[in-house]
């Protein structure tokens, strides 16, 4: 494929607001994991919450958006200056010329939730003050932002639950190489909500510790909620050697379980395959591997194993999680600044909480942060019905 | 038009709609509408434990997808696909609300495992051994040009076989007085890169300003407006007709999706 550049990046999370802040936590191995005390949850869990979210309302033209997911996407837009970015670019392209592509895996479901304890207690109906449309369905955030930056080419939202923001890398790529677009917003934003809270609880896939991605005794993931965003054009000529580019997308189904990765990982392995296909590179071109990583036991051993069967046992890699938690169809976007920052730092991210890697995996998992130039990275993303994508990110010079 | 691709079958369900070929026969004229419960199939290609757990609206994509890729003869296993819905399912979201608003707050595993957006996605993967790239979007009443778009993008860009399926159906109360979806509906195409023997049209896609296109038939404009996949019945009027011509789709407050349809031989 055509590299792609990453013309600004941005990302908010438990570690941080905006890229400095999160390049920070990196750098300092610190996680933003913490005790459960979100909304009326009682379930004994860590999550990795971002404080102040609810602090701030939406623009006042754009009030009938207002849930907590949209007020992530709005702080998450407003770092780095990344908003105002946007807006250089929809006046080098034009509005028309410009997509918005985010990932999601709930949207704004909590404001349902919410509502659903407000019914009419003799006719059942929701309270009038709910609407349906600008915070519970999946296109609200992309709707929310498109409306925000006022861009006017092609929007849509990814739902393909924790695979979600990396896939639109995908969609945006092909319809800019298509001459649909000339540019595109790309992203995820996932927030806390009691139907992930709850519904991972009832799979026993949570744990009650921070989560400890490839650790002997991990025992579950982390919920954590993320906005991250990426503005993509082509390659220009001219670039400075710290630009990152996109150089390769892989997407692959496992057809194997709606909830349980492939005991082998071969829809994991896949999608690498197909990444590396399209960027042209071999598994040794590969610096360093932003897992997945989700420390539940099942999770951790496929990939592990579709990670080996391709890079072989020598390869730096490491999950992220253990600082972010899993911010679900947020990781992705997550990941990929994270993958950026990672490039143009000389920063390989040891994974957090990890205290003993359990000795069945056989990938080269990194416990301690390792600072060394790297050229290319490749990120990690599978979810629920067996969807996977791996994106692979490189310094231009 | 720079986005194209050939339509090599079809498969549609809706209220009163079984299959394409009644679908046609009521688009071009040749039969009156008549409305009637979508009727949804059992979706026999699932294994027994995985079918008891499927909702309304896996059965509705699962039954679009097989009818489409039975006319165009893919090979399923390595067929790409874009699936595109407005919501999802939603009596599996009902019931997840109402769980989490009580007491206790115990929700079934299946049913959290069911709720994620691209849980049709993932049963015809499993039904199919696809394991081929697959797409999963959301534009709500935009939902089936923002699903042709990347269909379309993929067939040109990729330069292999898209099955597209947008479908959506109902909410239960109280969120269908919210979201008033009244019934299922679902279309599926299979688009190629290249004519083959099964191809019934070239379509192109591309952005317009122009008003979308609307049934004088009362009862059609009813179902089009309904629901966000049957959007997709002024192109299909034009494959069902066989008489090629321009449509404009429903897209965005501030677009529009033209198709120009070029009947095959």
């Amino acid at each position: 494929m055509n590299p792609l550049l990453l013309k600004n990046f941005t990302a908010t999370s438990c570690i941080g607001n905006g890229s400095a802040a999160t390049l920070k936590s990196l750098l300092d191995h610190r996680s933003g994991l913490a005790r459960c005390e979100f909304e009326t949850v009682d379930i004994d869990t860590h999550i990795g919450e971002v404080a102040g979210v609810d602090d701030d309302r939406l623009p006042e033209n754009l009030r009938r958006f207002e849930c907590r997911n949209n007020r992530l996407a709005e702080l998450g837009l407003r770092q780095d200056g990344f908003f105002e970015a946007v807006q250089q670019a929809a006046e080098r392209w034009g509005r028309r010329r410009m997509g918005v592509f985010l990932g999601t895996s709930t949207a704004g479901i909590l404001q349902t939730e919410l509502a659903y304890r407000e019914r009419d207690p003799i006719s059942g109906a929701l309270p009038s003050s709910f609407e349906y449309a600008p915070t519970h369905n999946s296109f609200s955030v992309a709707d929310y932002i498109r409306q925000r930056c006022r861009l006017e080419g092609p929007a849509v939202a990814v739902s393909c639950a924790c695979a979600s923001s990396a896939k639109v890398f995908g969609s945006a790529r092909r319809m800019i190489e298509a001459g649909l677009i000339d540019a595109a917003l790309v992203g995820g934003v996932d927030s806390l909500c009691l139907t992930t809270l709850y519904g991972f609880h009832s799979l026993q896939l949570s744990s009650p510790l921070p989560c400890r991605p490839f650790d002997v005794a991990r025992d579950g993931i982390s919920i954590g909620e993320a906005a991250a965003f990426a503005l993509i054009e082509r390659v220009p000529e001219n670039l400075d050697g710290d630009s990152v580019l996109l150089l390769g997308i892989g997407e692959s189904s496992d057809a194997y379980h709606m909830s349980a990765p492939h005991p082998e990982g071969l829809g994991a392995r896949r999608a690498m395959q197909a990444a590396l296909a399209t960027a042209a590179l071999e598994p040794g071109d590969i610096d360093y591997v932003n897992l997945h990583g989700t420390g539940t036991p099942s999770n951790d051993r496929s990939e592990s194993q579709a990670v080996t069967s391709l890079f072989g046992p020598t390869t730096p890699c490491s999950s992220t999680k253990g600082a972010t938690g899993h911010t679900l169809g947020a990781a992705g976007a997550l990941e990929a600044v994270i993958s950026a920052l990672a490039l143009q730092n000389g920063l390989m991210p040891g994974g957090v909480h990890t205290s003993k890697i359990d000795p069945t995996l056989t990938a080269h998992y990194i416990r301690d942060n390792r600072r060394a130039p790297i050229t290319r990275v490749l990120s990690n993303s599978f979810g629920f019905g067996g969807t996977n994508c791996s994106l692979i990110f490189g310094l231009a010079g | 038009m720079k986005l194209s691709a050939y339509v090599g079958g079809l498969g549609i369900l809706g209220p009163g709609l079984a299959n394409w070929p009644e679908a046609a026969a009521v688009l071009s004229g040749q039969r009156d509408y008549r409305p009637a419960a979508t009727v949804l199939p059992t979706p026999t290609i699932l294994p027994a434990a995985e079918r008891r757990r499927t909702g309304r609206v896996v059965k509705l994509a699962l039954g679009i997808a097989l009818e489409a890729t039975s006319q165009a003869g893919e090979d399923l296993a390595a067929l790409a696909s874009v699936f595109s819905s407005s919501g999802a399912d939603g009596h599996n979201c009902h019931e997840l609300c109402q769980a989490l608003s009580l007491a206790g707050r115990e929700i079934s595993p299946t049913r959290f495992s069911n709720s994620v957006h691209n849980a049709a996605a993932g049963y015809w993967s499993i039904g199919t051994g696809a394991m081929a790239e697959s797409n999963v979007l959301c534009a709500f009443d935009a939902s089936f040009a923002a699903g042709l778009l990347e269909a379309l993008s993929q067939v040109a860009v990729d330069q292999r076989p898209v099955l597209l399926v947008a479908y959506d159906s109902e909410y239960p109360q109280p969120l269908h007085a919210k979201r008033p979806i009244p019934d299922a509906f679902g279309v599926a195409l299979v688009l190629t890169p290249q004519k083959r023997s099964s191809s019934l049209a070239r379509v192109g896609a591309a952005l317009s300003d122009l008003k979308c296109d609307r049934f004088s038939d009362p009862v059609l404009e009813a179902l089009r407006s309904a629901f966000p996949a049957a959007r997709s019945l002024p192109l299909l009027r034009l494959l069902a007709t066989r008489n090629g011509g321009r449509a404009i789709l429903d897209y965005l407050d501030v677009s529009r999706v033209e198709v120009q349809v070029e009947p095959c031989a």
